[in-house]
């Protein structure tokens, strides 16, 4: 055999086809590319060709090479997984050879390196069900996906089931909205399943994520698209719906792609189209593509917006549910949440219902950023400690760095301090420890990290994104980032945070929609456990964490806090 | 259908249609709230938020323009909280962009100066953001000064639901957001624009006006409004 990675004098010979190496024989090894947008933008589709080429030269006859979903460990990437010997192999570079070198020994037979999945602290303590075939099956080939029993679930549904079993199914599995509120799913379903609608019903599938850092959605619908599209399909038969949106936001290009891509080979399998899997039952699903605007994940924002309006949210009730899109009831849901719907019909309500706590079920997906050690797309049940979280998955801080918080919940979320890192992650606990579950952004923040402005940051971002209908938002959002902008140059005052304070409070409790509600959380929860940060940079003008310039005659431009997101697509 | 519902607003026992919201069924027992973007003859939206009331066993305050009446509700118009909300409201349509009373031309016919007298906002605390908007004084007739807006989008509303020539629309978002005209150009180009001048009789403060008025001068004649719908409605 040729040494690997070096430089050869004659270049390997060249595939005549572009895309995964499939063996005409049977395989004994297989490199699993990530093609998510996080790992492709590390080089990971070129790697895929480099790679092929180089099996190829190296007469690997029976070594296959193909692309998969997401492996979670966004932070390493591009990640390559060799399942048949349960590793994997981290920062393989395309234009690197000897990042190459161990992960083409083990392809030759040679077990070398890579990460092991069994018993590692990231990969083991994870359980999965919406990632369940994130990382394994290729996103753009569906037959990837029914190979891996998938569409098993929409089959059963609708010839097995009447539609009321299936709500009754989710109602039993105890899910929750995994968009950020965690209103109980299947009571939803069944608010949409008892309308009488004469002009039809909808399924929404809202994949307008927005939160800062948070990437859970996307990689879901880059990952395996059919999952959701599975999903949906199974909702629309228990709700009595014929056509579904996916409302995806505009900065998502690869999932737009595969979604698109995925919807074709599911109407060209018959598991979408007039007959859903050779029944009665007819459902389609079209994309609607967001134009940028973070409150269009408000859901009567998102409606506007797909019927071509402006994306502004309106006074609930009535809630779509009764009537949504032109006036339909219309049922909403997250990708995350439509996810999980093929198991919770495949294997029963109860078996959901069995993982979590007493009021949460089920999985939750983070992404986990920020000042761990291990950054990317992670996937636990609910009941989880936040320490096992922060210093377990995520392989705790850098050497010589304090934990101080962890933000959960995006903009409209919390940060929880270290005294709280017992807590069990689910929707009551976070609530109750003044941040929320959100959609699953988790940002870990270490002592370099100044809590003034990680309020002023996520501030920023609310006062950018606020719609500007309601007044306390548009105003409220603009005139809490002054105060802490002044704090954050060290010319704030007592004064000004009893203004913000009670601001906070007016704007919390008149605005319209939940952008507007939630904005000043980040205020409410870094001031009840970090208000000595504040009064530092009010009373001693020091910003402890050395963040802040405390220039106060300066007016300093809005910074992004020190966050370090894994993936790409972070959106702004 | 409607049927009717029993309701409470602050203490008083009414008695309302089912299609009524709390503010309707307010002002028809002379029970004053607060409104801004609230016009007779057009649709609500509840933007302003100064409309909102507590209502017994719901944590969130609700804006009464929108909200319909229910069987047995008890309803809370005007408390200690409300109020400081309100007054809050006030303040930020002031702050948030340049409201000069004594050069404006709707000084003395202005809803948000009314509500600021009666509310007794005489200062304000949050930092002025004044930023400099552009005054639009292209039209024959009437012009607009961006500098004096709230937002409240009568203006956008009455011109597409009852001139239904849809001129006006908002653009940008946030504290960007503006009023425009076809698609931002200029008003005196507008292919739509009748020149019925409902916008400028329906806009709460002086950003709309006519041409050729002096500082207090202008009163708009917004009642005329239901009676418009009223006549349209017939016509169809």
């Amino acid at each position: 055999m040729t040494a690997v990675g070096t430089p050869a004098a004659t270049p390997p010979p060249r595939r005549r086809q572009a895309g995964p190496l499939i063996p005409e024989g049977p395989v004994r090894a297989s490199a699993h590319i990530c093609q998510a947008a996080g790992c492709q933008s590390m080089g990971s589709d070129r790697l895929l060709e480099v790679l092929s080429d180089e099996v190829l030269g190296a007469g690997l006859r029976d070594v296959a090479v193909g692309r998969v979903g997401c492996l979670g460990l966004c932070s390493a990437g591009p990640l390559v997984a060799v399942p048949e010997q349960g590793r994997v192999f981290e920062r393989v570079r395309p234009d690197d050879g000897a990042s190459r070198q161990d992960l083409l020994s083990s392809l030759s037979g040679e077990a070398k390196g890579g990460r092991p999945l069994a018993g590692d602290s990231f990969f083991s303590p994870q359980v999965k069900v919406v990632l369940e075939r994130s990382g394994t099956v290729d996103p753009e080939r569906v037959d990837d996906y029914v190979a891996s029993g998938g569409y098993t679930a929409l089959a059963k549904a609708v010839s097995e089931m009447a539609p009321e079993e299936v709500v009754a199914e989710v109602v039993k599995s105890g899910l929750r909205g995994r968009g950020g509120a965690g209103y109980p799913t299947g009571l939803k379903w069944r608010t949409v399943a008892i309308q009488d609608s004469h002009a039809g019903k909808y399924v929404v599938c809202n994949a307008d994520e927005g939160d800062p850092g948070a990437f859970m959605d996307r990689s879901v619908l880059e990952s395996c698209p059919h999952q959701v599209l599975e999903g949906m399909a199974i909702a629309g038969y228990a709700v009595g719906a014929s056509q579904g949106y996916v409302y995806v936001r505009a900065e998502y290009p690869l999932a737009v792609k595969r979604l698109s891509h995925a919807i074709r080979e599911a109407g060209r399998e018959g598991f979408l189209g007039r007959e859903v899997a050779g029944t009665r039952f007819g459902f389609e699903v079209e994309v609607r593509i967001g134009a940028g605007a973070f409150v269009c994940g408000e859901e009567t924002a998102l409606i506007a917006s797909v019927q071509g309006g402006r994306g502004t949210p309106r006074p609930r009730p009535p809630y779509p549910a009764a009537s949504g899109l032109w006036g339909c009831p219309t049922l909403i849901n997250n990708v995350e949440t439509f996810a999980n719907i093929p198991a919770v019909v495949a294997k029963g309500g109860e078996w959901l219902a069995s993982m979590g706590t007493e009021r949460s079920k089920g999985t939750k997906v983070f992404a986990l950023a920020g000042a761990v050690a291990n950054t990317g797309l992670i996937e636990v049940p609910m009941g989880v400690t936040l320490r096992e979280i922060v210093f377990g998955i995520g392989g705790g801080l850098a050497p010589g760095r304090r934990f101080k918080a962890v933000q959960t919940g995006g903009p409209a979320g919390g940060c929880i301090p270290e005294d709280l890192l017992d807590m069990p992650v689910d929707y009551e606990s976070l609530t109750q420890a003044g941040s929320m579950m959100g959609s699953g952004g988790m940002i870990v923040m270490d002592d370099t990290s100044c809590m003034v402005d990680v309020a002023k940051f996520f501030m920023d971002f609310c006062r950018e994104e606020s719609c500007g209908k309601c007044a306390p938002c548009r105003v409220g959002t603009q005139e809490m980032w002054r105060f802490l902008d002044r704090m954050t140059r060290g010319a704030g005052t007592r004064r000004d945070l009893e203004q913000l304070e009670s601001l906070a409070d007016m704007v919390r409790s008149t605005s319209l929609c939940g952008l507007g509600q939630g904005a000043p959380n980040s205020v409410f929860s870094t001031l009840r456990y970090f208000r000595d940060e504040y009064l530092a940079h009010i009373d001693d003008r020091v910003c402890p964490a050395g963040v802040c310039a405390m220039n106060a005659g300066g007016r300093s431009e809005a910074v992004p806090a020190g966050v370090g997101v894994a993936g790409v697509g972070s959106p702004k | 259908m409607s049927e009717v519902r029993t309701l409470q607003i602050d203490g008083k026992d009414v008695a309302a249609r089912s299609d009524q919201t709390i503010l309707s069924a307010a002002q028809d027992n002379e029970i004053g709230i607060p409104t801004l973007c609230h016009l007779e003859g057009l649709s609500d939206v509840g933007a302003c938020r100064l409309c909102v009331v507590e209502v017994e066993g719901t944590p969130k305050l609700l804006p009464s323009c929108t909200t319909r009446v229910e069987e047995g509700m008890k309803i809370t118009t005007t408390s200690e909280r409300l109020v400081a909300y309100r007054r809050k409201m006030i303040e930020m349509f002031f702050v948030e962009r340049n409201h000069i009373c004594a050069v404006c031309v709707a000084n003395n016919h202005c809803e948000l100066q009314d509500l600021a007298t009666r509310l007794g906002v005489d200062h304000f605390d949050l930092p002025l953001m004044h930023p400099k908007l552009p005054v639009d004084a292209t039209h024959e007739r009437f012009a607009i000064d961006h500098n004096r807006c709230i937002l409240c989008t009568r203006c956008v509303r009455v011109c597409d639901e009852v001139e239904q020539a849809h001129t006006w629309d908002v653009a940008g978002r946030g504290a960007e957001s503006l009023i425009v005209s076809d698609l931002g150009t200029p008003w005196g180009s507008s292919t739509t624009c009748t020149s019925c001048g409902k916008c400028v009789q329906v806009c709460p403060t002086g950003a709309l006006f006519e041409k050729g008025r002096s500082v207090a001068e202008p009163k708009a004649r917004r009642p005329y409004l239901p009676y418009l719908v009223r006549v349209a409605e017939r016509e169809q």
